[in-house]
């Protein structure tokens, strides 16, 4: 059976840090605030539980629901876009997070996905991620992150 | 050290290939990557191996198919570290410039750039 087309970008990124460190980084709101280009994370860290990505002025960019929730080592988002109309109406995508100790560093490898062939979402995600993965990359390894928020 | 593999990894024109072909459709297996290219089926998996090796590519299995991706992130890292420096927006602004005035060539070279202006204004989600 052929597989459904669907639209993915997977990173992977090695991080010299420990994996406690790393999987508080990414769910603290108080963490995600310094890395993530100016966006907040805010959930309820559990499964069932509801996740958003909010500006400082308080709109609400994406929503979602934790899918899957192992802490130190796996975490799965249902997510969709909010603000873009032609974003929001591709419907959900599927992001993953997985931790795995590598040496004296952790290798994270985030993956994006929605079921359909050449999603405009994931073109935008694609211009998202490397510079959220890098702030994060330096964040953790050198205390400071290097790109500062995006202005709109 | 680790740039070194990266750039090592990058100084081949037939792994550079592959990976604008991953760029231009992420997610393909072996077989899909070695249609219409001049390379046997062996040196297109030992140059993904290279890029694998460089974390340049990564693969996941799904159902009976591996499936190849480019991973961005060790080219985001070395633009940071190499080109950022080195002001970044007056090149990209001459080498759009260098692309318009010598024309498009192909039509990769133009999704290509395209999708890079984008990814510079893009609202990240």
């Amino acid at each position: 059976m052929a597989p459904k087309p669907a639209s993915r970008f997977v990173y992977v990124s090695y991080i010299r840090t420990t994996p406690e460190r790393l999987w508080s980084a990414l769910t603290s709101a108080e963490f995600t605030r310094q890395y993530w280009l100016g966006v907040t994370v805010d959930a309820d860290w559990k499964v069932g539980g509801s996740w958003r990505l909010t500006y400082p002025d308080g709109r609400t960019t994406d929503t979602g629901e934790i899918t899957e929730f192992e802490p130190l080592k796996h975490l799965a988002i249902r997510w969709r876009h909010e603000l873009r109309p032609e974003l929001k109406a591709e419907g959900w995508s599927l992001c993953t997070m997985d931790l795995e100790p590598s040496g004296d560093a952790v290798k994270l490898t985030v993956t994006h996905t929605i079921e359909r062939e050449d999603s405009k979402f994931i073109v935008a995600v694609s211009g998202g991620w490397p510079q959220i993965l890098s702030n994060l990359k330096s964040f953790l390894e050198t205390g400071a992150a290097v790109l500062q928020p995006r202005t709109a | 050290m680790k740039d070194d593999v990266v750039f090592r990894a990058l100084a081949d024109a037939s792994r550079r290939k592959l990976l604008d072909r991953l760029h231009a459709r992420n997610g393909q297996t072996l077989g899909a990557l070695c249609r219409g290219l001049k390379m046997t089926r062996q040196a297109v998996a030992k140059h993904l191996a290279v890029l694998t090796r460089a974390n340049l590519v990564s693969w996941r299995r799904e159902g009976r198919e591996k499936l190849h991706f480019i991973n961005p992130m060790p080219i985001n890292e070395i633009a940071e570290r190499w080109i950022n420096k080195f002001e970044q927006s007056r090149l990209s602004a001459l080498s759009a410039l260098k692309t318009h005035l010598e024309g498009e060539d192909d039509r990769g070279a133009k999704t290509r750039k395209s999708i890079r202006v984008r990814q510079l204004h893009s609202d990240h989600s």
